[in-house]
C-alpha cells in the first residue's frame, strides 16, 4: 500500500489554483490526483477531497453557483456523508457554500476591490483533519486573492457556529467585511470546510510564508490515517 | 411560456455595488435616492398551464437562479 495517501483535487472549467493544489499537496507527502467535474465518480481510494480556487464558469450567475450543479459533485457529497475530508479554497468555499455543505455565502468584496496580499489569520480551532498541526489561537500569515470574499450568514447562523465551535479560521485584521471577520468555517460533523486564503500557495518559505502547509499537512495526516484505517478493515 | 424572473438583494442585506452605482450617479449630477443592483433573467418554460409554469420557475429560483440567504425574487409570466 502507497505511504501517500490519495487526494482528489476537482477542475472545473475556469479553476486556476489545481495545478498548484496538486504541487503542494504532493510536497507534503500526498498523491494528489486533477479529477475533471464530469466525473461521476472519484478515484479509487480516494481519501480526502480538495476544491481549489479559480473562477468555475467565469463566476456566472454567482461564484460558485453553477459548478456546484456539476456530475462530480454526486461522489463528493456522498464522500462528506460518509465522513470523508472535503476542503475548499477560496472559488472551492464558494462552491461548497452554494451545494449547502458549508453555511453562509460568499459575497462581493465591502470595498469592491479585488484583495491580493497576505493577511493575518488566526485559528480558532484545533481539529482533524484540517487544523491538527496549529495551536489554538496561533497567528497564521497566508495569501489571499478575490473579489467575492465577503463571507455572510445571518445572526442566528453566526451565533450557531461560534456556540459549536465552527469557526476555523478568523481574519486578524480587516480584510474584506466578512461578518465576525470569519475566514474559514466547517459543516457540523467537521469533516468540511472551506476558507478564503490559499494555503497551496504558502507551502515553502521562498515564498514568504509556509504557514499554508500546516492546514495542507492536517489534512494530508488525515488522508493518511484515512488511507490506514480503510486498509485495516 | 416566457418567464422573466427579477432577483434583487434582500432587504436590509448591504449592497455595497448599490452604494457604488449610487454614488456614480450623484457624482454625475443626478438627485438620487438608494440604488441596488440585482439582475434579470428571460426564459422560456415548457408547461401545459401558467400554474405549472410558474411551479416550476420557483423551483429553479430555489435551487439555482437566487441564493435565499442573501437575494430576493419575483417571477412575471407573459400572459398570465
Amino acid at each position: 500500500m502507497s505511504l501517500r495517501p490519495r487526494i482528489a483535487v476537482l477542475v472545473f472549467p475556469g479553476s486556476n489554483d489545481d495545478r498548484d493544489a496538486c504541487w503542494a499537496l504532493g510536497a507534503l507527502g500526498a498523491d494528489a490526483q486533477a479529477v475533471w467535474h464530469a466525473e461521476s465518480e472519484l478515484p479509487r481510494d480516494t481519501a480526502a477531497v480538495v476544491l481549489p480556487g479559480g473562477f468555475s464558469y467565469g463566476d456566472y450567475l454567482r461564484c460558485g453557483a453553477i459548478a456546484r450543479t456539476a456530475a462530480v459533485m454526486e461522489p463528493v457529497r456522498r464522500f462528506a456523508a460518509e465522513g470523508g475530508p472535503v476542503l475548499g479554497i477560496c472559488n472551492g468555499f464558494q462552491i461548497l457554500c452554494e451545494a449547502g455543505l458549508l453555511p453562509g455565502v460568499l459575497r462581493r468584496n465591502r470595498e469592491l476591490e479585488f484583495v491580493c496580499r497576505d493577511v493575518a489569520l488566526r485559528v480558532e480551532r484545533v481539529a482533524a483533519p484540517f487544523t491538527s498541526r496549529c495551536e489554538p489561537g496561533q497567528r497564521l500569515t497566508i495569501p489571499v486573492k478575490h473579489g467575492e470574499g465577503c463571507w455572510f450568514a445571518d445572526a442566528e447562523t453566526v451565533a450557531r457556529l461560534e456556540a459549536e465551535d465552527r469557526v476555523v479560521l478568523r481574519y486578524a485584521e480587516d480584510c474584506n467585511g466578512s461578518v465576525a471577520d470569519i475566514a474559514g468555517v466547517c459543516n457540523e460533523a467537521g469533516n468540511v470546510m472551506g476558507l478564503m486564503p490559499h494555503p497551496e500557495h504558502a507551502v515553502d518559505p521562498l515564498l514568504g510564508t509556509a504557514d499554508g502547509a500546516l492546514i495542507l499537512a492536517s489534512l494530508v495526516d488525515a488522508a493518511r490515517e484515512r488511507t490506514f484505517a480503510a486498509a485495516s478493515v | 411560456m416566457k418567464a422573466t424572473i427579477l432577483v434583487r438583494p434582500k432587504a436590509g442585506i448591504l449592497d455595497p455595488q448599490g452604494a457604488a452605482v449610487e454614488g456614480s450617479l450623484r457624482k454625475l449630477g443626478f438627485a438620487v435616492g438608494t440604488a441596488r443592483v440585482g439582475r434579470l433573467v428571460d426564459l422560456e418554460v415548457e408547461a401545459a398551464s401558467p400554474e405549472e409554469a410558474r411551479a416550476q420557475v420557483e423551483r429553479m429560483c430555489a435551487e439555482l437562479l437566487a441564493n435565499p440567504l442573501i437575494e430576493s425574487y419575483e417571477i412575471e409570466l407573459e400572459g398570465a
